[in-house]
């Protein structure tokens, strides 16, 4: 079982992971788009991690739905309302719930990464964060169906997810910024696949453990 | 990085302190959430007009916010979309029970953070109209793109659009009069240089020295096409022929003109482009009828210019002339 001590844990992770690839994030979008991704996901995680002792007694809808408003409050740009509905979305999926099935985390993920689809209206293979979440879900289920465990299941999540971001690098952008740059923007692996790549990873590394 | 600042976090709101206080007679800056609201808002049964985006386009948005233009301007973070809680906050304060309009440019991240504002401003029983602005010609193929992007005509969109309200338009009529225009304006843009988005620290693209990009937006995000440098002249024959078949513009049409700095093109310069502009349009007997040049939409320090041209009939004309009392734009007052 998934505890709210690991959703808090899995959050604090991805706030200094995100702080120690800051530069690298914004390296990768000064390439194609405005150079501002790891600055603006530094200050949304900063700004949840501050948040988190004030709803770390509730349940994990609620710590889910906190942190994806205070993304969308504090992030700007497409991140924000994306990374916000994708926490939102995932929050009310598991709603009310202390502790959650290996098999509820996966319908979280689910719930997630539609909003991310609904809100960007991005279909898979436009060089964004989907080309990394949505294998990542797909192989999430596809392990858990098998009858592995959730440490095994989200390692191949992970491993989809790295994947998926390594595909975004030949693909042609017709999604947010990169878009513009038509051509160009092939070659380059894109910034919000490599921050959805970091998420999966983290939750690999913090939920399942024991 | 060499610039007049004191530390990158801290750039937009020291900036927001100068304006409130160099500018009180006009506007009034709320922080936390951080937006920029006329003196005098929330005006009775006139429709609110809220624009927004990321900081370092200066004067856009704040700059126009003021009698007979916007009732209040949301900033973000540099070359970063506001977000929700600001726009819903200024659009609280600036409803005065006839609506409010959203003027969005069309990047992704203004679009997706002004929907999701106007979806909770709609919660909270305010009615809201958005329009999106696309005038920006360099970007071709919209199935293939995020559409095209939103600049130079946004400027126009907020002055006409301003009077229009000023007048005391319904929120239906002030929408339909934005797309009118922004379906009239057509803009491109050129870079010199790259720019310095300060917590980046260095420039977001390389331009060597003898060499430009042709079709840039307004984020310093790099453009179409990069060519060895040409003459004003040249560039200016480049920008101005795209504008024109585009629309297109046509024999006999008056348009109003804006020749645009980017930040870091003197106005000495600007001139020379307006100057060759006025004879490609003359030859297409094309009649500026109105112009402004100088910085009005801006990518921080980068060199450049951009140039906007709107088909402009005698409605657009008299609300383009009505007064106007803003930091950035002032006349007949």
């Amino acid at each position: 079982m998934i505890k709210r001590e690991d959703v808090i844990t899995w959050l604090t992770c991805y706030r200094q992971v995100i702080k120690d690839n800051k530069d690298y994030l914004t390296e990768l979008d000064s390439a194609i788009g405005d150079a501002d991704h790891g600055a603006n996901m530094d200050r949304g995680f900063n700004a949840v991690v501050a948040k988190l002792p004030s709803v770390e007694e509730k349940d994990i809808g609620t710590i889910l739905k906190t942190a994806g408003m205070t993304l969308v409050s504090t992030v700007g740009g497409a991140g924000g309302p994306l990374y916000g509905t994708f926490f939102m979305r995932a929050g009310m999926a598991v709603d009310g719930k202390a502790e959650l099935t290996p098999e509820e985390l996966a319908g979280a993920f689910d719930a997630g990464v539609a909003g991310v689809q609904q809100r960007g209206k991005a279909t898979l293979g436009e060089k964004t964060m989907l080309d990394s979440l949505t294998p990542a879900c797909q192989a999430l289920h596809e392990s858990l169906d098998r009858g592995n465990d959730l440490k095994v299941s989200l390692d191949a999540a992970a491993a989809a997810a790295e994947q998926g971001m390594k595909d975004t690098i030949p693909m042609l952008a017709t999604k947010g910024r990169a878009s513009y740059l038509g051509e160009r923007s092939i070659g380059h692996q894109d910034p919000g696949a490599t921050s959805s790549f970091l998420l999966v990873q983290c939750a690999a590394d913090c939920f399942g453990k024991d | 990085m060499k610039k007049l600042i004191n530390k990158p976090e801290d750039v937009v709101k020291e900036e927001l302190m100068g304006v409130a206080l160099a500018h009180s007679d006009l506007v009034r800056v709320h922080f936390d959430p951080d937006y920029v609201v006329r003196v005098d808002a929330p005006i009775a049964n006139k429709v609110g007009i809220v624009s927004g985006g990321g900081s370092g386009h200066e004067p856009m948005h704040g700059g126009f916010v003021g009698m007979g233009m916007l009732d209040a301007a949301c900033p973000g973070a540099v070359f970063t979309s506001p977000t929700p809680d600001q726009m819903l906050e200024a659009t609280k304060a600036v409803d005065g029970g006839a609506g409010v309009l959203h003027i969005v440019k069309n990047y992704t991240g203004d679009v997706l953070n002004f929907e999701m504002a106007a979806e909770m401003a709609q919660m909270e029983g305010i009615e809201v109209a958005s329009v999106v602005i696309d005038d920006d010609v360099a970007v071709q193929n919209s199935t293939w793109t995020a559409g095209r992007r939103g600049v130079g005509t946004t400027v126009l969109a907020e002055k006409i659009c301003g009077a229009a309200a000023e007048e005391g338009k319904s929120l239906q009529d002030v929408a339909e009069l934005c797309r009118k225009v922004n379906g009239w304006g057509r803009s491109m843009g050129m870079a010199l240089t790259s720019c310095t988005v300060p917590h980046a620290g260095k420039p977001t693209f390389d331009l060597p020295e003898d060499q430009m990009e042709i079709g840039v937006g307004i984020h310093g995000e790099p453009g179409r096409e990069r060519m060895d440098l040409k003459t004003a002249d040249e560039i200016t024959e480049m920008l101005t022929e795209a504008i024109v078949s585009d629309l297109p513009f046509e024999k006999g049409d008056h348009v109003i003109a804006m020749v645009n700095g980017m930040g870091g093109t003197p106005l000495i310069e600007l001139y020379i482009v307006y100057h060759k502009m006025v004879q490609i349009l003359e030859a297409h007997g094309i009649f500026v009828a109105r112009r402004l040049i100088g910085n009005y939409i801006t990518s921080l320090e980068m060199a450049g210019c951009s140039i906007t041209l709107l088909k402009a009939d005698e409605e657009l004309l008299r609300y383009w002339d009505a007064p106007v009392k803003t930091a950035g734009l002032r006349w007949g007052v």
